[in-house]
């Protein structure tokens, strides 16, 4: 198993497969009356977010505390170091010197991940950097569709929003495109990257024509800073064209699947009674979320560095 | 012997068995002999018991789950009345997760409420006992137990902890070097118990 997550890209489709499964097994540990694992005993995971997070944190967290691992939780906000101007290298330094096994990053910068991976010994995991990527998200993602439909190589997906500034995006988008499926991206030109057909992917402009053959509507989360620098003449026409309401789930075929990163705006790019419809698996998106994170958190840390080198000294 | 037994002594098992990298020295337990402990396994269990009531049988993954079921199935046929069997995973709890990494987990299957019951758990080997502390573990987590019993195909001594069999197929004495692989027919494809060479 890889060291640090930092991308989807390091990841293979038998690589992806293994998580989900492993992830499979660990959810059944959540209908237990005894939810707790001592399967990472005495390791310690830190939680360090440059930017808010609820879902992120808090799933980490709960995966890291069903394996029994210890949980640091560092925000940069105003009652830490970073207020005092710390910079990011000596926080890594700081986190470095305690001790700690796995760090779980969240940052605004794209590659801070990458470049914590290289200061630090212990496992980075990436929690979203920037514009550039969120493997978890793609992960537990992935592991929803495949709850619904057994094989995800035959999935249509759409994935319908703001692509350019979307690290949801990206890192599904590989991921999908990894494991054999068909994805579609579809939003105001504005907002989808030139070149995005080089990632292996389709282009529309056209919500509606897209519609009636699709397997899964996959609706990013708009952000209302992008009407603020031109991108989007309003939320209003955004949601006209491009929001997906009850009249456009319609036309979704009778087994697709909605869903959506969170947090939602409700109204915009979903309205409120499709967001709780049936077809709608956005809470089992959160919920996945836990165990596809203990998956990770068993596989990564699983063995510790220095295992060889007790080994040869036991003997054993 | 059942067909494509790898019984035959200095044969080396292919790559993808039940551990690639062994050398047989010897069958010590051939199909009939496997089948005929397991039966009378299922009788001492019964026995000890008293009955059937409130047993569950639970296999420990990998080999010891198809053992488990066919124990189950043993006590259904004499005693008449179906027996609860599953199988549990005990890779979250083993404790050289450190020093061997991660194991490729398999489901736990348990198809009842474990309070009040006595588990009886089942594997193919027992060597150090740190699978059954494992076990023990895994087990108590699940619920209360009023007991929990241990049967095993094969004892092949070496204890690290202080964990005995209360049923045991066969007593094999062995060197530490050597090493014990049991094949099910489920998983293997044959019924045969091999002590051999580890590389």
């Amino acid at each position: 198993m890889i060291k640090h997550l930092l991308s989807m890209d390091q990841l293979s489709a038998g690589d992806i497969t293994h998580i989900l499964d492993t992830a499979e097994q660990l959810q059944g540990v959540t209908d237990r009356p005894i939810k707790k694992l001592p399967t990472l005993r005495g390791r310690t995971v830190c939680n360090l977010f440059y930017e808010a997070s609820t879902r992120t944190r808090i799933s980490f967290e709960l995966a890291a505390k069903r394996l029994s691992a210890d949980v640091i939780n560092f925000s940069a906000d105003s009652k830490s170091s970073v207020a005092k101007g710390e910079s990011f290298k000596d926080t890594a330094w700081t986190l470095e010197a305690m001790g700690v096994d796995a760090i779980v990053v969240r940052h605004g910068s794209s590659g801070a991940p990458q470049q914590l991976s290289q200061w630090a010994t212990a496992s980075v995991i990436n929690a979203g950097d920037g514009a550039h990527e969120h493997p978890t998200q793609a992960l537990l993602d992935l592991f929803s569709m495949r709850q619904r439909f057994k094989d995800l190589s035959d999935l249509k997906v759409a994935i319908v929003g703001d692509i350019v500034h979307s690290r949801v995006a990206r890192s599904n988008i590989k991921a999908l495109v990894t494991m054999g499926a068909a994805v579609t991206v579809c939003g105001p030109p504005t907002l989808i990257p030139p070149g995005v057909r080089s990632w292996g992917v389709e282009v529309s402009y056209d919500l509606d024509a897209i519609l009636v053959d699709l397997d899964v509507c996959y609706v990013l989360r708009v952000q209302a800073e992008r009407q603020s620098e031109q991108l989007l003449p309003s939320l209003r026409e955004y949601a006209a064209l491009w929001g997906l309401n009850s009249k456009r789930l319609a036309h979704l075929p009778e087994h697709a699947l909605v869903m959506h990163p969170g947090p939602m705006n409700r109204g915009v790019e979903i309205a409120a009674d499709v967001s709780e419809s049936p077809r709608s698996i956005i809470l089992d998106q959160v919920a996945n979320g836990l165990a596809v994170r203990m998956s990770l958190l068993y596989l990564m840390l699983g063995r510790t560095d220095d295992a060889e080198v007790a080994a040869g000294v036991t003997g054993a | 012997m059942a067909p494509g037994a790898a019984g035959a002594p200095g044969t080396p098992v292919a790559a993808g068995a039940p551990g690639g990298d062994f050398t047989v020295k010897a069958q010590v337990m051939d199909p009939d002999e496997v089948r005929r402990a397991l039966v009378r396994i299922a009788h001492e269990i019964v026995e000890a018991n008293r009955g059937t009531g409130d047993l569950v049988v639970l296999g420990i993954r990998t080999r010891g789950a198809p053992l488990a079921e066919r124990i189950a199935a043993a006590i259904a046929s004499f005693e008449g009345d179906d027996l609860p069997s599953g199988a549990i995973d005990v890779a979250l709890y083993r404790d050289d997760v450190a020093l061997r990494g991660p194991r490729r987990l398999e489901s736990t299957t348990v198809p009842v409420d474990l309070d009040g019951r006595v588990v009886v758990l089942v594997d193919d080997v027992l060597y150090t006992g740190r699978t059954i502390r494992a076990a023990l573990d895994a087990v108590l987590d699940l619920g209360r137990p009023r007991a929990i019993r241990l049967a095993v195909l094969v004892d092949r001594g070496h204890r690290e902890l202080p964990i005995r069999p209360d049923h045991v197929g066969k007593n094999l004495p062995t060197a530490a070097g050597e090493a014990v692989r049991v094949h099910v027919r489920e998983i293997d494809g044959d019924d045969v118990v091999l002590i051999g060479e580890k590389k």
